[in-house]
């Protein structure tokens, strides 16, 4: 217990340090450029000092954030706008320094005015507004949280650093704030490490830490980029609920512009560390003044009205109160449904000849549960359960589905980069059905040719030792179709097809953008010419406008070369935009399947309709319009519902 | 925890057999045996034994017998009654003579081992923190200097210097009046001042590996997003370190850990030969040279299973502090 005296008087020499650090930056509140405002930052610059160089990761912003108040800080990645929430509490990364700027914080709206930048980083000024003052969520809550400890105690520590209450006091609290941020049993929760909790369970654990102490402002660093879109619905609410709740200013940082029309009051926009234009969230949607603006709404898919102009003059309401304050409100409609994932719901098309059809495919995994001895207790995961699915000759098949259900290893299925425990997958390009899941790995050589994939991630997928000649020419000179300078002139033939320069065939990947590599990831595919193109994630590790550049050049190769693709993707709005049919799963079963309008317009199955009603909308004005669909598959076996 | 325990514990039995197997078919592999070393050291002396007498040595030790049976009664011995057999050479009980010799080779190894942690894991540390300060590049030389001189040169150097500027006596683990004399405190100092050379020789050389370490894992981990979360609390930056990526980067450490335990049995053959050290280092040596079978297989056997145990220990430690090992989820 010596060590918990000594604490206890080390936090009080901390505390009178931080009284004293925050005094000596307090300024006058007339200084704030809105009284309203609980930060104001005022020409901040953030850069960070390497060896390659400097870059201005933030350079001279001005921002407001009021009370109160959801502010959204959109942009793409390098935009900035990490750094500038992590300016904010001066955990800026290695090697990030803050140059130049005020960020004024007033805690209470009665308040003194302090400038946080004025305070030393390792200070305990700062330290004691980190966490009790401000509160800041991050991106991926598996790598945010350490995994040799438990939530509980990672949780309890803010308490241990900023308040008095005893251990007993502390856990209780914990457990209260559990239980508050809708994570089940809390009290058994509180042991678990982070790798025992689903995804959404860690980012709402995550929330707890952030807001135990009631900080006036909470800082989200794109809290949702990493989940499924059911979940990220679940954490949007989570966040707009508990905003009201504990009456606290947020600001959410998000590359998604329809998350920010769903939970946005203020509107940031960053490009290229500066702020191009601010306003609140129905100007930035229906009246945006920026170029750059204009050209982020472009790019998103075009939902049931165009954007970018109001539908009707009278229906627009006055400029920054169209929407409630407090974001997204608190009481969201929602509907339980129950099916049985099982059933297949199959919408009545007609279709042109079948380059594929799957048949009963099934896939499953041994997870070899306990240890090196426990090897009896096999268990089986059925990662795809008996799909039946056509892919039509020169149409886009989207395949649907979170984390987990089985649409990437389908893909490999198809790929045979897996063997498929059974089924049939029966390719036919005009010369008779072939069964590939049959064939012996050399039989399947010239198939391999005609099936081709690009991969999601345009960093891992490209060897870095390879130049982009050796690695598009790879599958030609691996099959022996050609050699020398033949080779060399289809590999750059390919290259100007995907819309890169001949030139560029001899240099390393990592001279090339992510845009620029996955051009060379659908190069290499190309190469040799196949009729079934499957798309693993294709764009989803891209922005958002280049990700419109890829998709039209794959539109575009499409139309040249008649190809045919198996679209996987997590994200419907992308997979609405360009997919002529859609098959959805769930749980390695495959649940709907349908023309991409029909199916859209008019989901069938619980689950398709939990999904759909789960895709944020970029438009803030249908916000709190739509009801939210919850999906509970009719059997007892299947998993609890996991967040 | 329990069941882990008790899988690992039991994973252990058939290592430790194959191992004892292949330890007594290693000691056995090179041509001719003890009695032909000995013959042929005896006639270079101009001497000749009486092939009869040959004859019967070879039955009493049963040197002709077939590998499995020799191998049978080497282990049922050590098993049954803790007999490692005869030494040849010695003439002696090859446990006693490694018994007489095991308390000065464990204080060593265990100073050495201390030693080199005391340094190495604090100054890997640091020069993390510190990356690309003075401090980190002065380490960072220090250690591969020690680890790239030979430790036999840097003995030699030691036992110079030792001698010509302290007037220390050279070699061995006690000045020639203590070796025999009975343990007093005059003794003990004894001792200490002659422990030092060793320690320090074969320690530095240690340093360099677990300092490289240290500070990669450290680095890898300090910038780590979990960090900035606990720095984003307001934990104090010391106290961050120490609960979060120290925690964490001591695992590839804690996983090599029990490696060391047979390093603290057999010494550092060569430092403690050069040094002319009462440890079991040279007596291993003398052993493989005179193929003294059951001196050397005797400890041999006894470095492997220390593996062994020591690998073991360290499967343990690692699921005792770090929870993904535990719920097998790393």
């Amino acid at each position: 217990m010596f060590s918990a005296r000594r604490r206890i008087r080390e936090r009080d020499r901390a505390a009178r340090a931080a009284q004293r650090g925050l005094a000596g930056a307090v300024v006058d509140a007339a200084e704030l450029s809105d009284a309203e405002a609980i930060l104001d930052i005022q020409g901040l610059k953030t850069t960070f000092h390497s060896d390659e160089g400097t870059v201005h990761a933030v350079d001279d912003i001005d921002l407001v954030v009021r009370r109160g108040r959801t502010t959204c800080i959109v942009g793409e990645s390098g935009s900035g706008k990490s750094a500038t929430a992590r300016s904010i509490l001066q955990v800026v990364d290695n090697p990030g320094l803050i140059e130049d700027g005020r960020i004024l914080f007033r805690a209470d709206p009665e308040g003194p005015v302090r400038d946080l930048a004025a305070l030393r980083s390792k200070g305990d000024a700062i330290r004691s507004v980190r966490g009790r003052e401000i509160g800041i969520i991050f991106q991926e809550p598996m790598s945010a949280l350490s995994p040799v400890h438990t939530i509980g105690n990672q949780i309890s520590e803010v308490l241990e650093l900023h308040s008095d209450l005893g251990p007993a006091q502390i856990r209780e609290r914990v457990i209260d704030e559990l239980n508050n941020v809708g994570i089940p049993r809390p009290d058994e929760r509180i042991d678990a490490f982070t790798f025992q909790l689903s995804g959404g369970m860690r980012q709402r654990a995550m929330i707890a830490m952030a807001l135990i102490a009631r900080p006036a402002l909470l800082i989200a660093d794109e809290p949702t980029t990493a989940l499924d879109v059911t979940t990220q619905a679940q954490i949007l609410d989570l966040l707009g609920e508990l905003k009201v709740e504990l009456s606290m200013t947020m600001i959410f940082i998000t590359h998604d512009l329809g998350v920010v029309a769903e939970i946005a009051d203020d509107v940031v926009v960053m490009r290229h560390g500066k702020v191009v234009e601010t306003g609140p969230v129905d100007q930035i949607f229906h009246d945006p003044q920026h170029d750059y603006t204009k050209e982020l709404l472009a790019s998103l898919p075009q939902r049931s009205a165009p954007l970018g102009e109001p539908e009707a003059p009278e229906a627009t309401p006055a400029v920054g109160d169209a929407v409630p304050d407090g974001g997204r409100p608190g009481s969201v409609d929602v509907v339980e449904v129950v099916s049985d994932p099982r059933e297949t719901v199959r919408h009545e098309h007609p279709q042109a000849r079948p380059l594929l059809r799957i048949r009963d495919l099934r896939m499953e995994f041994d997870a070899v549960s306990g240890t090196m001895f426990g090897r009896r207790r096999k268990e089986k995961i059925v990662a795809v359960n008996g799909v039946d699915l056509d892919i039509a000759e020169g149409e886009t098949l989207g395949l649907v589905g979170e984390s987990g259900c089985g649409k990437t290893t389908l893909g490999r299925c198809v790929m045979r980069a897996y063997d498929p425990t059974g089924g049939e997958l029966l390719y036919d390009d005009g010369s008779g059905a072939v069964d590939l899941a049959g064939l012996s790995q050399k039989q399947l050589l010239p198939y391999r040719r005609q099936v081709r994939m690009v991969f999601q991630d345009p960093y891992g997928s490209l060897n870095p030792r390879m130049t982009v000649r050796q690695v598009i020419g790879e599958p030609l000179r691996v099959a022996g179709l050609a050699r020398g300078s033949e080779l060399d002139d289809r590999v750059e033939t390919m290259l100007e097809r995907v819309g890169l320069r001949s030139s560029m065939a001899s240099r390393y990947p990592h001279a090339f953008s992510g845009g620029e590599r996955q051009r060379i990831g659908i190069a290499r595919a190309l190469i040799t010419s196949p009729k079934l193109v499957i798309a693993d994630e294709a764009v989803s590790a891209l922005d958002v406008s280049v990700r419109t550049q890829i998709l039209e050049l794959l539109a575009d190769l499409q139309d040249e070369l008649g190809l045919t693709y198996l679209f996987i993707s997590h994200d419907l709005s992308v997979v609405e935009r360009i997919c002529d049919r859609v098959a959805v799963m769930y749980y390695g079963n495959l649940v709907e399947e349908g023309p991409a309008e029909q199916l859209f317009a008019n989901p069938q199955h619980g689950y398709t309709r939990a999904l759909l009603s789960a895709v944020p909308v970029a438009d803030p004005r249908v916000r709190g319009t739509r009801e939210r669909v919850v999906y509970r598959p009719d059997e007892g076996e299947s998993e609890e519902s996991a967040a | 925890m329990l069941r882990f325990t008790i899988h690992r514990i039991l994973h252990v039995i058939p290592t430790l057999i194959i191992i004892s197997v292949i330890s007594f078919f290693i000691i056995q592999l090179p041509p001719g045996d003890f009695l032909t070393t000995q013959v042929a050291a005896l006639e270079a002396q101009g001497e000749s034994i009486d092939p009869a007498q040959l004859e019967a040595l070879r039955v009493r030790y049963g040197i002709d017998d077939p590998f499995w049976i020799q191998y049978w009664k080497w282990i049922s011995n050590i098993l049954l009654h803790g007999d490692f057999g005869l030494s040849f050479q010695f003439q002696r009980p090859v446990i006693d003579l490694i018994t007489e010799r095991l308390p000065l080779t464990i204080l060593l190894g265990v100073a050495t081992l201390l030693f080199t942690w005391a340094i190495a894991l604090p100054a890997g540390i640091y020069s993390a923190i510190k990356q690309h300060s003075a401090a980190d590049y002065t380490i960072s030389v220090v250690g591969f200097v020690a680890l790239a001189v030979p430790n036999f040169l840097a003995a030699l150097v030691l036992a110079y210097v030792g001698f010509a500027y302290f007037g220390q006596s050279v070699g061995g683990l006690f000045s020639p009046e203590y070796v025999n004399a009975p343990w007093s405190l005059a003794k003990v100092g004894d001792l200490l001042e002659h422990l030092w050379i060793p320690v320090l020789v074969i320690g530095l050389a240690g340093t360099a590996g677990i300092i490289r370490t240290m500070r990669a894992n450290m680095l890898d981990e300090l910038y780590k997003p979990y960090v900035t979360t606990a720095r984003a609390k307001g934990l104090p930056e010391g106290r961050n370190i120490r609960k979060y990526p120290l925690r964490i980067s001591l695992n590839p450490f804690i996983s090599t850990v029990g490696w060391s335990i047979p390093s603290i049995f057999d010494g550092e053959v060569i430092v403690a030969t050069v040094l002319a050290l009462g440890t079991t280092g040279p007596l291993l040596l003398a052993a493989l040279k005179s193929q003294d079978m059951y001196l050397a297989g005797g400890i041999i056997l006894i470095i492997a299973v220390l593996t062994v145990v020591g690998t073991l220990i360290s499967d343990l430690l690692l699921a005792a502090v770090d929870p993904r090992v535990r719920f097998g989820k790393a």
